[in-house]
């Protein structure tokens, strides 16, 4: 081998390693990130296995684990789970909609926008928590005030990203839609929905994950059932591994419904010019 | 027959782009305005597409006044302008939403194969180089076969080799239904290549200057004697048209309170 051509085969191989990853290295990548809390855990066990510490206050895995298993084999988590979970889909529904409408109205018109939103910005500089006793005065102690808190919760990314969003439109592009003599109508189906929709995405995400914090907060307050109810009930019965056992059940229910969203817009964002990372 | 009737242009802001420009064009013929930056060029197109109209005279085509986007006439902007959300064949198609399907597709698969990116016709603008993309909306502007077709610099962001061979391929494509051509440029050759006529442009407030015609036969060699000579013509009008002497105490002082803006 010529010096030239084993530059060039020394000049390359490292940047075809980058360009295409082993299979070893696409496998072990994702398990990195697994070594600390594996680690953590299983040293975890093998204290309290030795006896070292009781584990009274912080089980070890296992005691989460059969905790998680009884709750599940009374039916218990399923049915605090589906509560938990429909007073979020209420509230992000509610929050959502009115969000997307109002958010829509003020993007699109310049008079609405100065109308409502300085009220609207104001409103969102109170920590939504500050509603509750408004909340429970107003509407009860039930769902009303639960599902108002969440909606709130859910309002405010929702309708702050739609309004940036359409508000960003390139302007390029919406003169595109006149030179091909738009009507409104069309100009809002064929350019402006189809612009905003990976921001739009993105604010009804975080809007979700506030929702699931928002949950958490109205069950903390008085709730007969749901996940936050589990908190409550494993902090005044001394059950930490109940505790626990309901932050993984909250883990997995909003990762998954995040996941939804994300795989329901998929097909419409393909376009997208994004970075991917592998 | 595209007619301009003493165009003026005045911004809210007061400044004066635009100063009476009148203009006859035939059907089929292909026209360059050009002109130093700033001269208005742009704002006369954008004029005439109705997407910017005129404050002052009016535009006719075919003795109907044009006062807003019209079906007849078709606009290629600098950059190609793709809806990123839309593959390449959808975007050609844009301006049939109106017409059945199938012959929507006939017509798009006609257009992609003309501008030769028919195995295009699947991919996201974003899978596409400059030139193509280009030539993409050029396909776009086209498939709703357009009396006018009006170019703002449309090859000016692209590299040189890109720019003459989408030059030549504009003219292939002229040639099919000949509609009008108006094009602005900054570009001297380009100019030459293309058009009929080359309308030089004096800045603040635009006015035509000096008009010459292009009696070369087509296609056009840039590297002629001929050629040459046609382009030393129009350099020299544009040298003339730039001269700041020429231009009346009053303007400079618009000129001045506009700049900002302008430039």
């Amino acid at each position: 081998m010529s010096v030239v051509a084993m530059t060039i085969a020394a000049q390359r191989s490292p940047a075809q390693e980058r360009s295409a990853p082993s299979r070893r290295t696409r496998l072990i990548r994702p398990a990195l990130g697994l070594i600390v809390p594996v680690t953590l855990a299983l040293a975890w066990e093998i204290i309290v296995r030795l006896g070292w510490t009781s584990g009274r206050l912080a089980p070890p895995p296992s005691v989460i684990f059969w905790t998680f298993v009884d709750l599940a084999r009374t039916g218990e988590l399923q049915r605090d789970t589906l509560v938990t979970l429909s007073r979020v889909a209420a509230g992000f529904a509610i929050g959502a909609v009115v969000a997307t409408i109002v958010g829509a109205v003020t993007g699109y018109s310049t008079t609405l926008r100065r109308l409502l939103d300085p009220s609207l910005q104001a409103l969102r500089a109170v920590p939504s928590i500050a509603w509750v006793p408004l909340f429970i005065l107003w509407l009860g102690i039930f769902e009303a005030s639960k599902v108002t808190l969440i909606a709130v919760g859910v309002f405010f990314p929702v309708y702050l990203g739609l309004m940036g969003a359409i508000q960003s439109v390139d302007r390029k592009l919406v003169e595109v839609g006149r030179a091909f003599r738009l009507s409104d109508f069309a100009m809002v189906r064929r350019i402006l929905l189809p612009a905003v929709l990976p921001a739009y995405v993105i604010s009804l995400r975080s809007g979700l994950g506030l929702g699931w914090m928002f949950v958490v907060a109205a069950e903390l307050m008085g709730a007969s059932e749901g996940l936050g109810y589990l908190l409550i009930d494993g902090q005044q019965l001394g059950k930490p591994a109940e505790i626990v056992a309901a932050i993984v059940a909250f883990a997995i229910v909003g990762k998954a419904t995040d996941w939804l969203i994300a795989l329901a817009a998929a097909p419409f964002l393909r376009w997208e010019d994004v970075v991917r990372h592998d | 027959m595209l007619v301009l009737d003493r165009i003026g242009k005045t911004y809210p802001n007061g400044v004066h782009a635009l100063g009476g420009v009148s203009l006859e064009v035939e059907l089929g013929e292909i026209v360059a305005v050009i002109g130093g930056s700033g001269c208005g060029k742009s704002t006369l197109l954008r004029a005439i597409a109705g997407l910017d109209p005129a404050s002052e005279g009016a535009v006719f085509l075919d003795g109907e006044r044009i006062g807003a986007p019209h079906e007849k006439i078709g606009v290629i902007f600098q950059e190609p302008r793709l809806l990123p959300w839309l593959k390449v064949a959808d975007n050609v198609g844009f301006g049939l939403g109106d017409r059945p399907k199938p012959e929507r597709a006939e017509r798009v698969a006609a257009a992609l194969k003309r501008v030769g990116l028919a195995d295009k016709a699947g991919m996201w603008p974003r899978e596409l180089s400059g030139g193509q993309a280009q030539r993409v909306a050029i396909a776009r502007a086209l498939v709703p076969r357009p009396e006018v077709l009006l170019l703002d610099e449309p090859f000016s962001a692209l590299d040189a080799f890109t720019r003459t061979d989408l030059q030549d391929h504009l003219l292939d494509l002229w040639a099919d239904a000949k509609p009008t051509l108006m094009l602005v440029t900054h570009d001297v050759d380009e100019a030459i290549v293309l058009a009929d006529r080359i309308m030089v442009m004096r800045l603040r407030p635009g006015r035509i200057f000096d008009e010459i015609a292009v009696d070369l036969p087509r296609p056009r060699d840039r590297q002629s004697a001929a050629f040459d000579f046609v382009k030393r013509r129009v350099l020299a009008a544009l040298d003339r048209s730039l001269d700041r002497a020429a231009i009346g105490a009053e303007d400079e002082q618009k000129a001045e309170a506009g700049a900002a803006m302008w430039w």
